[in-house]
């Protein structure tokens, strides 16, 4: 095609529609501000909570909080949580131990095997996520509970079960963000499919996977309802035997706040503000080890 | 899937001819040879398909040992698609197969008795886009085929085949005081030579570089064409591109595909010397294709 044959354009424009410039920046700032103010609204009302939390939660905070268990009646002053802070603590552990390599695992079947039943496996990995958390502690209270009585064993079991639904779907997806040349270099220089896996596709999807599991450790920290069917609580003396029933930080939260007493409830502020210690630190712990990684999880 | 190794020859070479491949893994293979040049492909009849879609038909091809075979052709026509059959690399896309024979030293490499991981450690393979493992520093880089490729068993003199690796791929005197450092900190030049360099630490025969140039500047692109002019001395070497005047540069024998009509499977149209391919081409096709009254 040659330029002769076409006809030169009619000049654009570009001064006659004023209106609709100054409308379009019309629209543009109101459009700014009301993001704006929806994003400051968000981080706001995290702030918030966050700030009440810890205000209340530093009137209590302190050395003798985190080295003693609650006074035996729940109307006296003092004491701690030290209890409810191993209890979660060990409780969170083994669930974490029980839900991590099987979720991996999961996550590599199926992003890497692919197929009709991986797709299944992935379906039904979302239809957990939602599955209200109550349901899982009564299901472990019914097949474990009954026959094997109230334990931290029953409790990590239930928050295992909560967990592998958020290990599979937050690996899977860092799995996915592996770039399939990386699997190809490595096929091709005649390694085997499971070792292109495990040395090449897993350390490059290595912070992704710990973020996930963090956001999954998290979660478990602060789930109450299946452990108040499972590890039930105890306030009595510290436990560290997970064979017996157990105290969390969640359920003892739960356990003084609802009390009524001034002293169990500056307890429960106390212990909240812990419980959100603890995981904050899990996550810097975690985001140092997986640093060296190269994608998600920033 | 297991990788036998034979015990005292941790390299891949010491695998001397495919027959081998299917030997117990404890049985002593024959020494390592040193590379003699490359090996012989011959493509014979080759079909392949995506699913249902045939992409090639009816590839003939011999591809000779120390020299540099060029496919061209344009988009859609199956270059690629031969290329990946040679290595086994097709049978990583579901639903993928390849029909016909390519023979590598009387052993046809698309037979199911072919071990494909065992395939690939004799013919190596560059990709368009430079892929070092972003996990991995410069030397493990170079030094994953033969750290991945044995179970963990540890390589001897594994510091000199790298360092041959990496002056084999022209790219020692850059990154020697640096080797610990990450692969994927380098120019995209340079990832594109790590990446050679890796593929020649395996020791492989044949060397198949699909559009190893297309994601390139010109300056490391005339990298990479010198260093190919090099290998072909040890190599046989099969090039992919769409870039004519780069066949024409690099290649000793050009093979001209097309796809004859929209939605038909691509064909081999052409192949023969470059310099004859391009000065009088035979085929009505190819003569368009390099004149480039299509494609």
């Amino acid at each position: 095609m040659t330029t002769d044959t076409l006809t030169p354009a009619p000049a654009p424009e570009v001064s006659a529609p004023v209106r609709h410039l100054q409308r379009r920046k019309g629209t543009n700032l109101a459009m700014t501000i009301v993001l704006s103010l929806a994003a400051a609204l968000t981080v706001g009302v995290l702030l918030w909570v966050l700030g009440y939390v810890a205000a209340e939660g530093l009137k209590y905070l302190g050395p003798e909080f985190l080295t003693n268990t609650p006074p035996g009646n729940p109307a006296d002053l003092g004491g701690g949580f030290l209890n409810g802070i191993i209890g979660s603590l060990e409780v969170v552990g083994i669930a974490t131990a029980l839900s991590v390599p099987p979720g991996i695992a999961a996550a590599v079947f199926i992003v890497e095997y692919g197929g009709r039943i991986a797709s299944t496996v992935s379906f039904l990995t979302d239809v957990l996520v939602g599955l209200p958390t109550i349901v899982t502690g009564a299901f472990v209270y019914a097949v474990w509970v009954i026959r094997f009585g109230f334990s931290g064993i029953a409790g990590a079991i239930a928050l295992a079960l909560v967990m592998l639904p958020l290990v599979i779907r937050a690996a899977a997806e860092m799995l996915r963000l592996v770039p399939h040349e990386l699997r190809e270099a490595s096929l091709a220089l005649g390694v085997t499919r499971a070792r292109t896996i495990v040395s090449v596709v897993l350390p490059t999807a290595r912070s992704g996977i710990i973020t996930g599991v963090m956001l999954a450790v998290a979660r478990a920290m602060g789930e109450t309802a299946p452990l108040l069917l499972t590890a039930l609580g105890n306030d009595l003396f510290i436990e560290a035997d997970p064979t017996h029933r157990m105290s969390t930080l969640s359920l003892q939260i739960f356990g003084n706040a609802i009390t009524g007493f001034k002293a169990a409830q500056a307890r429960a502020w106390a212990g909240a503000l812990t419980l959100i210690a603890i995981v904050l630190l899990f996550t810097i712990a975690a985001r140092l080890i997986g640093r060296t990684s190269r994608v998600g999880g920033r | 899937m297991p990788t036998p190794t034979e015990p005292g020859t941790s390299r891949p070479r010491a695998m001397a001819s495919l027959p081998a491949m299917r030997q117990p893994a404890h049985r002593p293979a024959p020494a390592a040879t040193v590379n003699a040049g490359g090996a012989r492909l011959d493509i014979a009849n080759l079909s392949a398909y995506y699913g249902a879609r045939k992409a090639v038909q009816d590839v003939n091809l011999v591809v000779e040992p120390k020299q540099v075979t060029a496919m061209i052709g344009p988009s859609g026509c199956g270059k690629s698609t031969v290329l990946r059959c040679v290595n086994g690399m097709h049978q990583t896309i579901p639903g993928a197969r390849a029909e016909g024979a390519i023979d590598l030293d009387g052993v046809n490499v698309l037979s199911d008795q072919v071990d494909p991981v065992r395939l690939r450690r004799r013919i190596g393979m560059v990709f368009q886009r430079p892929n070092p493992f972003p996990t991995m520093s410069i030397y493990d880089n170079v030094a994953a085929g033969l750290r991945l490729g044995h179970r963990g068993r540890r390589t001897p003199d594994l510091d000199a085949i790298v360092e041959r690796a990496l002056r084999q791929a022209n790219l020692w005197h850059e990154v020697r005081d640096r080797l610990k450092a990450p692969g994927a900190g380098l120019s995209g030049g340079q990832q594109q030579r790590l990446c050679i360099a890796r593929a020649l630490a395996v020791q492989p025969e044949v060397l198949l570089m699909d559009e190893p140039c297309s994601a390139l500047d010109p300056i490391s692109t005339l990298a990479i064409e010198d260093l190919i002019f090099t290998l072909r001395e040890q190599y046989t070497i099969v090039i992919v591109t769409h870039n004519m005047q780069q066949a024409a540069r690099v290649s000793d024998v050009t093979a001209f595909l097309t796809v004859p009509a929209v939605g038909e499977p691509g064909r081999l149209v052409e192949v023969g010397p470059t310099s004859r391919l391009f000065s009088s081409p035979t085929q009505k096709a190819t003569e368009d294709y390099i004149t480039g009254k299509v494609g």
